[in-house]
């Protein structure tokens, strides 16, 4: 790594701003083409019921209705009914793959049934009400663990039960590190986390051209790929007839890499009507249709010996998975596998069962499982403080990982098979920081002045670990043409994190320094052949390091070309802006000089000459560099919290986080990021509950009901970053999108429980909302 | 149903005269009818804030009012909110300073909230701040980076410091 480094690591402002605060920038739904038609969904008001006919006679005499389509009008166009989009694991017991409309059973409220096409979406909505769907109600599975048991409703009527995958993860002597331990601790969990409700919902616009044959899909997703690899392969298209754009992107938060129904179904109404037809997802079919994260239910145990070192962890979990599966197991498979996170934890078993239920598909929001395994352990570290006596921060330090130990090897296996290397960082460090900046060691004094005043306030502590940038690749072009401005591509979307301006500093530091000389696109299929897209705090690690990789090609082949035709030595030649300079302040060489658009043009070819040097054709390289092991990014949270005991309110007095993620290619975009997170764990902790009633229909349908966290009830959240940088790629990057989220509901429960000593309260679940505060104190 | 009505709105300083359907909401006539497509819709329900304007300087919700309703009546909306088309509103080059924006989908509903309430206010306390955006529904920042740059804003604004 070049360590004089002028553009990585800046805190510049962003590119993507201007057009986004002039209100210029073009979402999903600002795409308007001649002729275009809106579609509108019937769905499914049940949680479960069979489909007995549709009538669609009275949407289609209304006029402005130009169809309305079902399952058997999209046959014509299907080589394959269902999504199957499902990450391979052993573990199923059932494939449940999404049709791309209902069949004959519904098995969701809002799973699509059918979609009217109108002259605009007004129409179409009238229309949507007058198709008659004529519904058998059956027995719906809504909570998880019911779902499980013997006898409960099958979810889908053909299933035997509702076990759609179980696993174990298991290393060391687990029974025999209970059965010599001091003392063993139990706990149950009940966790909930809500949709990802990215402030613009998902959407598309198809356009198909039948002179071309062409079909390209505008599609607000993380995962332009993906949505490409499936329309492929369900409407038997070639690939060159088949494009996937991404707009600017109003968020995404994990919903949005999941492919949907919509999809296909929307490109099919384009085909069939030989128009362009947009779906623009509203508020409430956010709710009931984009896929959420729900309900964990945990039972855990801890053993430790005397001064509390943890010899043994053991437990299992139940998941709800929805309906179908829509990603996978890795939901649960996260959680699970991160449960011993930043401790040593030396032998560890857990059951994972996932249970289908009613409801729309579970699939990862930011955070993806960490958040409920950082809980859990956190939960048990306070337990076994409280046992021993011990003073929290103090059972923990005894169990983090020593920095003298990194690499740390986790004998569990991640997804790809890989053991699970936590690469870097100084855990008991990070901790200490955060306990240092948040006065920990002052608190008992505060509390007890606090208590004397008739306040009760707490105080909280969690540490954890997030692996990052997952593999195995993000394609990432880098190209110089007649412009002479720097042309980056890359497969993976931008969602928000200001992808843009992160691969344009780390490709501006070797191609001349000047940001602004970098043009960034991003999830274009028409502009990477291969692409996995914007997940798991991935794109800086993986699409980074391949710009970095690309950019630097690209610097070494300019520069030769330039040495040719300037006919100086390569070692005295260097990019300053978008030109090539012979380096030094002598007068003479003042004037020696090429620009890039020159020296691209010279490689670009001209009919009959040859090209400088002998070199290939073309100013750019394309780099797919593979990645297997994770960075893992580290941090501590402390919170203060004041609790009133009459109203249950919870007010967060401070927020104080530490935070590593390797070297930071922008502080500033890096620091929102953590922030964000943290505000959206905060969020989870306190407000959030996605909730259903006992025949799986939602209750929490818009934003009065399903509270999302305002600016008034956050605090100021303090962050103080270190940069250990990852040993596992040339820029010593790790991710970030994700990270700020994890430790925010362990963290809470540990300070309103601090806080409600005095009433003796355990908090063993998450959303903590007043009421359930008030209930906790009653029964203490 | 589908009953119309003649109306004019001067949008941004432009004056406009549309037929338009009754039922259509302010922001569906704003992006649809006249392209102003930098106002947004995120729940249309009239939590979220997203498709904030300025109704005769006033902060509305447009996905709550009916097109008619603004019939001779002021709009503004985010493409009103620069002096030109180079230079960023003194709010709009806090908010890129300060990272009050990621995805930037809510922001022109916050552009159009803070703008009024700093007329208001301009010497806001940071409270004073969050409880102005407390209407506004923002998933990405955790609405710190929006506030620091309010203030800094208002700083501007009043003829304080630059930055």
């Amino acid at each position: 790594m070049n360590m004089t480094m002028t553009v990585i690591g800046k805190p510049m402002l962003r590119l993507e701003d201007p057009r986004l605060l002039r209100g210029e920038a073009r979402f999903i739904d600002d795409i308007k083409l001649a002729n275009m038609a809106e579609a509108a969904f019937v769905r499914s008001p049940n949680g479960h019921a069979l489909i007995k006919g549709i009538d669609a006679s009275a949407a289609l005499a209304l006029p402005g209705v130009m169809a309305v389509l079902t399952l058997d009008d999209l046959r014509p166009h299907l080589s394959g009914e269902h999504l199957v989009v499902g990450l391979p694991s052993e573990a199923y017991k059932q494939d449940r793959n999404r049709p791309a409309l209902c069949r004959d059973e519904a098995v969701y409220v809002g799973e699509p049934v059918a979609v009217v096409v109108a002259e605009n979406r007004y129409i179409a909505e009238d229309a949507v009400d007058l198709v008659a769907v004529d519904y058998d109600i059956l027995p719906a599975a809504s909570d998880c663990r019911a779902a499980l048991a013997e006898g409960a409703p099958p979810v889908h009527r053909d299933g035997a039960d509702n076990l759609l995958a179980e696993f174990d993860m298991e290393y060391g002597d687990v029974d025999a590190a209970f059965a010599g331990a001091a003392h063993v601790f139990g706990e149950s969990f009940w966790q909930h986390r809500g949709g990802g409700h990215s402030i613009e919902c998902r959407g598309m616009v198809a356009d198909y051209d039948k002179p071309t044959d062409k079909l390209v899909l505008w599609n607000s997703t993380q995962m332009a790929h993906s949505s490409l690899r499936v329309l492929v392969e369900m409407l038997g298209r070639d690939e060159n007839r088949v494009r996937v754009v991404t707009p600017d992107i109003g968020g995404g938060f994990g919903p949005k890499l999941v492919i949907y129904q919509e999809e296909v179904v929307v490109s099919i109404a384009s085909i069939v009507l030989g128009r362009p037809v947009k779906w623009i997802e509203d508020r409430r079919e956010h709710f009931m249709t984009s896929t959420q994260e729900r309900d964990q239910y945990w039972e855990v145990e801890i053993a430790v010996d005397d001064a509390g070192g943890i010899r043994g962890i053991r437990g299992s979990i139940v998941h709800d998975h929805g309906a179908y599966t829509a990603r996978g197991i890795n939901l649960p498979q996260n959680s699970g596998e991160t449960l011993p996170g930043p401790y040593v934890v030396p032998a560890y078993r857990m059951n994972v069962r996932l249970a289908l239920t009613n409801k729309v598909p579970v699939t990862p929001v930011r955070g993806a499982g960490h958040p409920q395994a950082c809980f859990a352990m956190e939960r048990m570290l306070d337990r076994v403080a409280r046992e021993l006596g011990l003073d929290r921060a103090e059972v923990r330090r005894r169990n983090l990982i020593p920095a003298e130990s990194m690499p740390y090897t986790k004998p569990l296996k991640s997804r790809s098979g890989a053991p699970i290397v936590l690469d870097s960082g100084d855990f008991p460090a990070s901790q200490q920081a955060a306990l240092d900046k948040a006065d920990w060691s002052g608190f008992g004094a505060r509390q007890q002045a606090a208590l004397e005043d008739g306040r009760y306030i707490g105080i909280g502590v969690a540490n954890f670990v997030k692996g990052t940038g997952r593999g195995p690749f993000e394609e990432v072009t880098v190209r110089i043409g007649a412009s002479g401005r720097v042309q980056v591509y890359t497969g993976a979307a931008a969602i928000g994190q200001g992808t843009e301006t992160m691969l344009a500093q780390i490709v501006a530091e070797e191609l001349g320094g000047e940001v602004a000389n970098i043009t960034v696109t991003t999830g274009d299929t028409a502009r990477n052949s291969l692409g996995i897209g914007t997940s798991n705090s991935r794109v800086t690690v993986v699409a980074g390091s391949s710009a970095h990789a690309a950019a630097r090609k690209v610097r070494d082949k300019a520069l030769l070309v330039a040495s040719h035709l300037l006919e100086l030595p390569v070692e005295e030649l260097e990019i300053v802006g978008a030109e090539i300079r012979a380096k030094g302040a002598d007068e003479r060489r003042k004037n020696v000089w090429i620009a890039l658009a020159d020296v691209a043009n010279a490689v670009a070819g001209t009919p009959g000459y040859a090209l400088p040097g002998g070199v290939e054709p073309g100013l750019e390289a394309t780099e797919r560099l593979l990645f297997d092991a994770m960075p893992y990014v580290n941090g501590t949270a402390v919170a203060e919290v004041e609790v009133d005991p009459h109203t249950g309110g919870v007010e967060i007095l401070s927020y104080k986080m530490t935070h590593d993620c390797g070297r930071m290619i922008n502080p500033m975009i890096v620091h929102g990021q953590v922030i964000g997170g943290a505000a959206h764990g905060i969020g989870n902790a306190l407000f959030e509950w996605m909730q259903y009633d006992a025949m799986a229909q939602p209750l929490t349908t818009n934003y009065a009901d399903y509270l999302l966290v305002t600016a008034t009830e956050l605090p100021r959240i303090e962050v103080v970053h270190t940069e250990t940088p990852s040993p596992l790629n040339d820029l010593g990057v790790k991710g970030v999108g994700e990270c700020g989220v994890i430790p925010a509901a362990a963290v809470l429960a540990s300070a309103i429980e601090d806080a409600l000593t005095p009433f003796g309260v355990r908090i063993a679940r998450a959303p903590i909302t007043p009421p359930d505060i008030l209930a906790l104190i009653r029964a203490a | 149903m589908s009953a119309t009505r003649t109306i004019s709105v001067t949008v941004n300083g432009k004056a406009y005269e549309r037929e338009v359907e009754v039922r259509v909401t302010l922001a569906d006539f704003l992006r649809q009818e006249l392209g102003l497509t930098g106002t947004h819709l995120g729940c249309e329900h009239g939590v979220c804030g997203a498709c904030t304007i300025q109704l005769n300087g006033r902060s509305a919700r447009s996905c709550l009012t009916l097109a008619v309703q603004a019939d001779g009546q002021e709009i503004k909306t985010v493409e009103g909110v620069a002096p030109s088309a180079d230079e960023l509103h003194p709010l709009q080059e806090a908010l890129s300073e300060h990272h009050g924006l990621q995805c930037g989908f809510c922001t022109p509903g916050i552009l159009l909230t803070l703008l009024e309430f700093l007329d208001d206010n301009p010497d806001p306390s940071e409270a004073d701040i969050r409880l102005a955006i407390s209407g506004n529904l923002c998933r990405c920042t955790g609405y710190q980076g929006i506030v620091d740059a309010a203030l800094a804003a208002a700083e501007r604004l009043r003829g304080g410091a630059a930055k």
